[in-house]
């Protein structure tokens, strides 16, 4: 009777557990099908982090196969345009140390766009074929000029010209962009007990 | 008599208001020059309605109206610059002015009053406040056409009556009710018929103001508008601030008081609307403060917008000696002029010049203590200490999750701060930057996308002219086959000649037969120079010059090669 029982009881135990275990099997082979994100989430978010200049200052064509590439371990302090605001917002994110930018990449600067002369301009399209962001409007043959909105000072443009007449120019300090600067950092005063060396 | 509320907080400043309060709203005389600042942080910078060298009248307007404060020519006169100046920003930064140089006549455009407002729709009477230019004066600048129109929008029950002016040493306001509470209360019924004429209204007032209350309880005696005056603390009259302590009610983060029935409006702004629609007059003055013990007067003045503070200054006897920094506002929440020439705007409510013994300088920065008196007087109960660790290691997650968000600037924990930690400062950095790092986001976000466009586009592009030469390639192929089925077609029409032309290539091109005729005949031309070549070479060998032999050597070796590779190629042919 004892044997029995226990065989019934076995055999509930062994089906409600396979029942279990084919059931939550089931729901995740259907949630790794339709709920798999197509790229790396990391990649994605140090994507968002980076300034979307585009301007492979890094030695990447863009700023996405840079964001891959640290997801896969590059280092993270080769985008100029972003500078240590980014470095240390990538190095939040990956929980690393944040390590100052290579210099080698270039330097950190203040924001600049690209200004065509116009007048100089002999309307050959290659700074159009350059940009990244398609910030430059202009026809063959015909004057072009840089929509400054949409410019993100990636600098590709200057190359290409065959008459030098495109100028980075800073961006001015607007009123409206205006915000307090932080105030003057004084140095804090602790009151800090001496020690003297002879004190036991 | 309402039920009063508190507010969390505050503090207790002296009130040096009784400095301005002994003489009555004084008028100066024209200055020479006034100097419109055309920036407004709600719009960006306005529309001109006006070029350089045009004269202007008194209330002309000088800038396009959409939906924001216009400005008006505060006297009559001719526009002599329209160019960037120092305005009174804590940048220290110009922004575009126009400068009128007057004339000292004080001509007056022809004013369009309505006295008879009772007969205007709301949406009217708030046409008249918009084109008036009227804006909030308590310091917000916000448009009151706006604030106006998304009250009756948002059918408000109560209006709420801002004459706390609770900044110590400004009394521009206090002094406007005594001396025109008969205006105020035509203005209250203005507004009502602008939004709703059943909306309750409630004028808030600090107690440190018995003249102020006795006239307005003795001017609203007969009406159903109630003064409700509370204790005197500092900061009440902040707008949140007043609502909570006149209604209890607090306005969500991110909400305006419309969106909880309440309409608040500062009692100068009240008379602004009053002038604007029974008198015709845009708001081109206004009741500024000048007080502080580096002048020697210390009284209040209808001022008109743009008049330069240092001409208020010369008239009160400033002296830049005992002067220790001029702020426009109340001492708590003022701007620090960096400069005199910039002019009063339509929310310059003071001008105070503290001496050294008022104001002293402000001490070093030292440790926080973490003594917990700024958690005590903030009025917007958030925690301005771990506010500050977080500013100071600018950690923006964190700031926003203690809703830096929430703080109003007030000063009250800097007020207290016995470190001297600028607390505000900090604040107001963080916040600023914290903006600006949205606003970058927004920036990057739209070059990802232009970006990403791009790529797209130009992958398309590649897609599609792949496909034209693959559909090309298709096309000949299939000509070619419809050429063969039906080669014989020879029709008078335009397709049918090109269809023939077509057919003649081809068959050129494609028939085995006819290219092995064509190489045989050239395999024949070939051996026939080549023996012409032999015949040239042995009379050259006869007769001629060393180099005339070598030249026919040459020329007969290239013949036997074009041979040669005539014969191969007609070989290869006839292989196939």
């Amino acid at each position: 009777m004892i044997e029995v029982l226990d065989a019934k009881i076995f055999l509930i135990a062994v089906t409600v557990l396979v029942g279990l275990g084919v059931f939550f099997g089931a729901l995740l082979g259907f949630a790794a099908e339709y709920f798999t994100s197509e790229q790396d989430p990391v990649v994605e978010q140090i994507d968002q982090l980076l300034p979307q200049t585009q301007c492979g200052q890094c030695g990447f064509p863009g700023c996405q196969p840079y964001a891959q590439s640290i997801a896969e371990g590059d280092a993270i302090n080769k985008c100029p345009p972003g500078g240590q605001t980014t470095i240390n917002a990538i190095a939040k994110l990956l929980d690393i140390t944040a390590i100052p930018l290579d210099q080698e990449h270039g330097e950190e600067s203040a924001r600049t766009i690209a200004t065509i002369r116009e007048d100089e301009c002999i309307g050959c399209t290659k700074c159009i074929k350059a940009c990244p962001v398609d910030a430059i409007v202009g026809a063959a043959k015909l004057m072009h000029t840089v929509i400054a909105d949409e410019c993100t000072g990636c600098d590709l443009c200057i190359d290409p010209c065959p008459v030098d007449c495109i100028d980075m120019i800073p961006v001015k300090a607007d009123i409206t962009e205006w915000y307090w600067p932080a105030p003057e950092r004084t140095a804090e005063i602790l009151a800090v007990p001496q020690l003297s060396g002879n004190q036991t | 008599m309402s039920k009063l509320w508190t507010i969390p907080g505050g503090i207790y400043p002296a009130d040096q208001k009784s400095q301005s309060q002994a003489q009555a709203i004084g008028s100066l005389p024209l200055p020479d020059k006034l100097l419109i600042p055309l920036y407004d942080h709600h719009t960006g910078e306005l529309k001109l309605t006006v070029a350089v060298g045009d004269k202007v009248k008194k209330g002309q307007r000088l800038t396009g109206l959409n939906q924001v404060s216009a400005q008006h020519a505060p006297t009559s006169g001719w526009i002599s610059a329209i160019e960037p100046r120092l305005i009174a920003h804590p940048s220290g930064m110009t922004a575009l002015c126009i400068e009128i140089t007057t004339d000292k006549k004080d001509q007056w455009i022809d004013q369009i009053g309505y006295p008879d407002y009772y007969n205007l729709s709301g949406a009217q009477i708030r046409e008249v406040i918009a084109k008036a230019g009227v804006v909030g004066m308590g310091g917000a600048g916000y448009p009151t056409a706006k604030k106006l129109h998304q009250a009756a929008e948002a059918h408000v029950d109560t209006i709420i009556i801002n004459a706390t002016e609770c900044e110590p040493y400004i009394t521009a306001d206090d002094m406007l009710i005594r001396e025109h509470a008969e205006e105020i209360i035509q203005g209250i019924d203005i507004v009502r018929q602008a939004i709703n004429v059943k909306t309750k209204v409630i004028i808030g007032i600090e107690n440190n103001k018995p003249e102020a209350i006795a006239i307005l309880k003795q001017q609203t005696k007969h009406t159903d508008i109630e003064v409700l005056s509370f204790p005197t603390k500092y900061p009440s009259g902040g707008e949140k601030q007043l609502i909570q302590i006149v209604s209890g009610n607090q306005v969500p983060r991110d909400k305006r008081p419309t969106d909880i029935g309440i309409l608040c409006l500062n009692s100068a702004t009240i008379f602004a609307i009053k002038r604007a629609v029974i008198n015709g007059e845009p708001l081109i003055s206004r009741v500024t403060t000048v007080t502080g013990g580096a002048c020697t007067i210390n009284r209040n003045y209808h001022t008109l917008i743009g008049t330069p503070v240092e001409f208020l200054l010369r008239h009160n006897g400033f002296d830049n000696e005992k002067c220790s920094g001029l702020i426009m506002g109340g001492p708590m929440m003022g701007i620090n002029l960096s400069s005199a020439t910039v002019p009063i705007n339509k929310t310059s409510a003071c001008i105070l010049a503290p001496d050294h013994y008022e104001m002293p300088e402000r001490q070093a920065e030292q440790a926080c203590i973490r003594c917990g008196l700024c958690e005590d007087v903030c009025p917007a109960s958030l925690l301005p200490q771990q506010l500050l660790w977080y500013a100071k290691a600018e950690n923006h997650e964190r700031l926003e999750a203690h809703n830096l968000f929430d703080c109003i600037e007030c000063g009250a924990c800097a007020y207290v701060c016995p470190s001297n930690i600028p607390l505000v400062h900090y604040y107001r950095n963080s916040k600023g930057s914290i903006l600006n790092a949205n606003r970058e986001k927004v920036v990057s976000d739209q070059a990802k996308q232009r970006f990403e466009f791009r790529k797209a586009r130009l992958l398309n592009a590649e897609q599609a002219r792949k496909e034209k030469r693959q559909s090309r390639q298709l096309m000949m192929e299939a000509t070619a086959a419809e050429l063969t089925n039906d080669g014989q077609n020879t029709g008078t029409d335009a397709a049918a000649i090109i269809k023939a032309a077509q057919l003649r290539v081809l068959n050129k091109q494609a028939s085995p037969q006819k290219k092995i005729a064509q190489l045989e005949r050239t395999l024949l031309s070939a051996q026939k120079r080549v023996e012409e070549a032999q015949q040239r070479l042995n009379e050259a060998i006869a007769s001629g010059s060393a180099e005339q032999q070598a030249q026919q050597r040459a020329s007969l070796e290239s013949a036997r090669q074009k041979q040669v590779k005539t014969q191969q190629r007609l070989a290869e042919m006839k292989a196939q």
